[in-house]
């Protein structure tokens, strides 16, 4: 067997290839890594999540006074309890599945996550809580220096990411984390009979494992090509999963199934990316606990409550962590679209067999008054009051069992949530 | 004097690659020939449109009714692409997928607002063929290569961008950010160059930009209504703006307080303002670097300055712009030939070109663009597409093998047929097909691993089937191949 391995990087750029390896011969990597064992489900609320709808202060005159069309009743929300600020808190009212999961303590909900000087651009939000680094957000993601970390070579399905695009958290330098959108679409065509298209794949098998050293560029397109032509087997067996429930028919609840099959199969992936969009609410988000946020909670909710319950019925709840993030939060007063421009401060959330479920730091009292020390922007959005990088180091510390320091650049665990 | 190579290498970057026909037009002429005939594209009429149908052309497929590219997406997205395959103004379309990319609006939440007809007619409809304004992307054709600062107000003022960033709910008493923050922040200069009270002060300025509607609701999916652009005095917050940064030549930073009539004003100001600014002018030199030079390196400081040089003496005119980065000895150096990598759009209209389009409808590629991650008319957000290695993943690349794969089932007896002279050796045939496709060098690795294939299970001279199997074999491979992924 042949192996061989180079990475290049230049311009930021990393190319990394394989060389020709049996599908035999990567099963055994992944079992080598622990196939089944932990994982980690990344679930990522595009457009900049309204904290303040998803985890309602109820309880607080400024949240209506400075929502007057959108905020939602009290009398609709599901109510958690308080935080250790006292503040009571009621979640969205269409997330009835993370409310049982709340009940059950396996739900932790990490209140006014963010940093400090919060991007109000997507962009640069999304760069940032890619690389974990706010003042420098380019280059690597921090899933991808975890992943950087296993035992070379590294297995290319180590890392599965749901949508069509890498995100920057994914982007490692000693492997290309796969884009597997819909599995079943992740498969090799020919025109011709299977004994020649047989070897059209040899050819293009030989062809992409090919990394010269003076075309990095090159280099990089083949491993991409060979990292699909050496998954396409594995990846088709996760297409017959049957599932133990119903998921919901959108994109979000379809990739979580997928995500489900891969952990039942015993892929060996330690990162999933799943991403869920329109929160970018500038408009329209909805009156009365319904409309279009309404709706996305919906997604959201009901997709988690049903990948919860497969895994629960698979046994394998206590192998999984999801944690889930968005760029920004919102600004706190609505706008005259009845929706809501970028923010600072958000929510993140983690569920699992071993999360420590709660409610984690503390509402901000929303009055506007500028004087209010925990908003920013003159009373416009909620400061942050835990850096999102204690979560990231709780996780690689706790659950992946990993250096955060070396990872995150700095050692962020001194205030980090006990959430697992 | 250029030589076939370099004509190919500009009709790469300047459109999607060169026929035969345009080697041999324009081997041996002097290199402003070629740039000429990219640049001054008006001397040439506008007739691609008028093809569509008629049996020398890649074929569309208009499904139950009549081929609707105004009213129907996903009409629209296969005349776009017919148009890349055979507009005799490349570089137009070439433009128009830049800025397409750069204003990047998404039909589906027009649609959603609209409905698929009105929003179909906002993203696509050509200038006249039914009533209302023309489409945003007949916009970015007829100003291509017109002014950026025209372009710009054209832009703030298209339905289709007043329905993408929520213009519509811009009003006086509760100014709506969406636009403002994105002209700046991507249209024009960048982070970096204003605050958040800019952002503010911005959306103040374009309160009361706003949408009718006529004849009719307009959301009726009714081809005769329309919606057009409408200033809305009372909506518009008529007192002044102040910036961090200079409106006017004499350094004023504020736009005057002006009555409400005249608020137009305040938008063309902060435009200009925004469009005159060097750091706009060395953004879009960036992006233009990107696009048309390499995305192997980064832009050269000298290239930013004479660009953006050119775009300011100019007063922002694209088309000398264009010109100078055509005939530029960075577009001219042999070594930045294959240093961008196709955009799907691209890679297809290439591919089309080269492998044979009769009997092949370009709807055939409207799934498969998807999968590659590129829906004409559907970037995935205002920031538009993640280029360069932002298209390579995984699932991309299988989707690109298999476009090829399929291109390649289509026209494997039109291939066999001209490939049948070629059938003594594998070495006559693997040079037919190297004339005729496109790849970036194919080094001796990959090279030999062809050869095999082509000896696999096969005896030559090629019998028929044998002829067919490896024409259609071969021109998937190439075409699939990573080589072939680069412009």
């Amino acid at each position: 067997m042949k192996i061989s391995r180079r990475a290049f990087v230049r311009d930021g750029v990393t190319a990394f290839t394989v060389g020709f390896a049996a599908p035999a011969f990567l099963n055994d990597i992944a079992r080598a890594q622990g196939a089944r064992s932990r994982n980690l489900v990344v679930v990522y609320l595009s457009g900049g999540n309204d904290a303040l709808s998803t985890i309602v202060p109820y309880q607080d005159p400024f949240y209506y006074s400075r929502r007057p069309a959108i905020a939602i009743p009290p009398g609709q929300v599901l109510q958690i309890g308080s935080d250790s600020g006292g503040r009571t808190l009621g979640l969205h009212p269409r997330l009835t599945g993370l409310r049982t999961i709340f009940n059950e303590g396996r739900l932790a909900i990490v209140q006014r996550t963010g940093y400090a000087n919060s991007s109000r651009s997507h962009f640069q939000g999304v760069d940032i809580w890619g690389t974990a680094d706010p003042r420098s957000p380019t280059g690597l993601g921090w899933l991808g220096r975890y992943l950087d970390t296993l035992p070379s070579p590294v297995d290319p399905l180590a890392g599965w990411n749901a949508t069509r695009d890498t995100p920057r958290a994914l982007v490692a330098r000693t492997v290309g984390v796969p884009a597997i959108p819909d599995v079943r679409l992740y498969s090799l065509s020919s025109p011709n009979t299977p004994a020649e298209a047989a070897r059209e794949r040899a050819a293009a098998t030989e062809m992409t494992s090919y990394a010269p050293a003076d075309r990095p560029h090159l280099a990089l397109v083949n491993g991409s090509a060979l990292s699909a032509l050496s998954t396409l087997d594995r990846v088709a067996v996760v297409g017959t999963y049957a599932p133990t429930v119903t998921y919901p028919n959108n994109g979000f609840a379809l990739a979580l199934r997928t995500v489900a099959g891969s952990i039942v199969r015993g892929i060996g992936t330690r990162v999933y990316w799943v991403s869920t969009g329109g929160f970018d609410t500038h408009a329209g988000q909805g009156v009365a606990g319904g409309g279009a946020y309404a709706t996305l909670m919906s997604t959201f909710g009901d997709g988690l409550a049903a990948f919860y319950a497969d895994l629960r019925n698979q046994g394998l709840l206590n192998d999984t962590l999801i944690l889930q993030f968005s760029e920004f939060g919102r600004r706190i007063s609505e706008n005259g679209s009845e929706g809501t421009d970028h923010g600072a401060g958000g929510v993140m959330m983690a569920i699992g067999g071993s999360v420590r479920g709660g409610l984690y730091g503390t509402a901000a009292s929303l009055d506007p008054s500028p004087s209010n020390p925990l908003l920013e922007n003159n009373g416009a959005d909620i400061r942050f009051e835990t850096d999102f990088r204690a979560v990231y180091a709780r996780v690689l510390e706790g659950w992946l069992g990993t250096n955060s320091t070396s990872i995150l650049g700095g050692n962020f665990l001194a205030n980090a949530p006990a959430i697992i | 004097m250029a030589d076939s190579e370099l004509v190919a290498h500009l009709m790469r970057r300047g459109g999607f690659g060169a026929t035969p026909a345009d080697v041999a037009r324009f081997e041996a002429a002097p290199v402003s020939a070629v740039v000429d005939y990219l640049v001054d594209y008006d001397r040439v009429p506008d007739d691609v449109d008028s093809k569509i149908g008629q049996s020398a052309y890649v074929g569309v497929t208009a499904g139950a009714g009549a081929f609707s590219p105004d009213t129907n997406i996903e009409h629209a997205r296969q005349r776009w692409l017919f148009r890349m395959v055979h507009s005799q103004r490349p570089l137009q379309e070439k433009m128009a997928l830049f800025w397409h990319n750069h204003f990047a609006t998404a039909y589906s939440k027009i649609a959603g607002a609209v409905g698929s007809v009105h929003g179909t007619k906002m993203m696509a409809l050509t200038r006249g063929a039914l009533p209302g304004p023309p489409g945003q992307i007949e916009l970015l054709r007829e100003y291509a290569l017109d002014s950026f600062q025209t372009l710009l107000f054209e832009i703030a003022r298209d339905p289709a961008m007043v329905v993408w960033l929520d213009g519509r709910t811009n009003f006086r008493a509760r100014p709506q950010e969406n636009f403002a923050r994105e002209i700046m922040e991507l249209f024009t200069w960048g982070v970096g160059n204003y605050t958040e009270q800019d952002v503010y002060a911005a959306a103040r300025v374009f309160t009361g930009w706003n949408l009718s509607a006529r004849q009719g609701p307009a959301n009726n999916n009714d081809p005769g209504a329309y919606y057009q652009f409408f200033y809305n005095p009372n909506q518009h917050d008529a007192s002044a703006k102040r910036f961090s940064f200079q409106i006017y030549p004499g350094g004023d930073k504020t736009i005057p307080a002006r009555p409400a009539a005249d608020g137009l004003r305040d938008g063309m100001d902060l435009i200009a303002a925004l469009a005159g600014h060097p750091e706009t002018a060395k953004r879009l030199a960036r992006k233009l670097w990107g696009f048309f030079i390499s995305e192997m390196e980064s832009p050269d400081p000298r290239f930013v300055d004479a660009v953006a040089g050119a775009y300011l003496a100019n007063d922002t005119r694209m088309k000398p712009v264009i010109r100078y980065i055509f005939g530029s000895p960075w577009m001219l150096d042999a070594a930045r030939r294959w240093t961008r990598y196709a955009w799907p759009a691209e890679y297809v209209a290439r591919a089309i070109r080269e492998v044979g389009w009769t009997g092949l409808s370009v709807d055939s590629a409207r799934t498969p663009l998807t999968n590659m991650g590129q829906t004409l008319f559907e970037p995935p957000d205002v920031a538009g597409w993640s280029l360069g290695t932002g298209w390579i993943s995984t699932g991309a690349m299988l989707a690109r093998m298999n476009w090829a794969a399929t291109l390649a089932s289509n026209q494997r007896f039109n291939l066999s047929r001209a490939a049948a002279a070629a059938r003594r050796t594998p070495d006559d045939f693997m040079g037919f097909f190297l004339g005729r496709l496109t790849p970036a060098p194919i080094d001796s690795v990959p090279y030999d691993a062809l050869m095999a294939y082509l000896a696999g299970g096969a005896s030559w001279p090629a019998s028929d089937a044998d002829l067919v199997a490896k024409s259609a074999g071969l021109a998937k491979l190439l075409v699939g191949s990573s080589e072939y992924q680069f412009i």
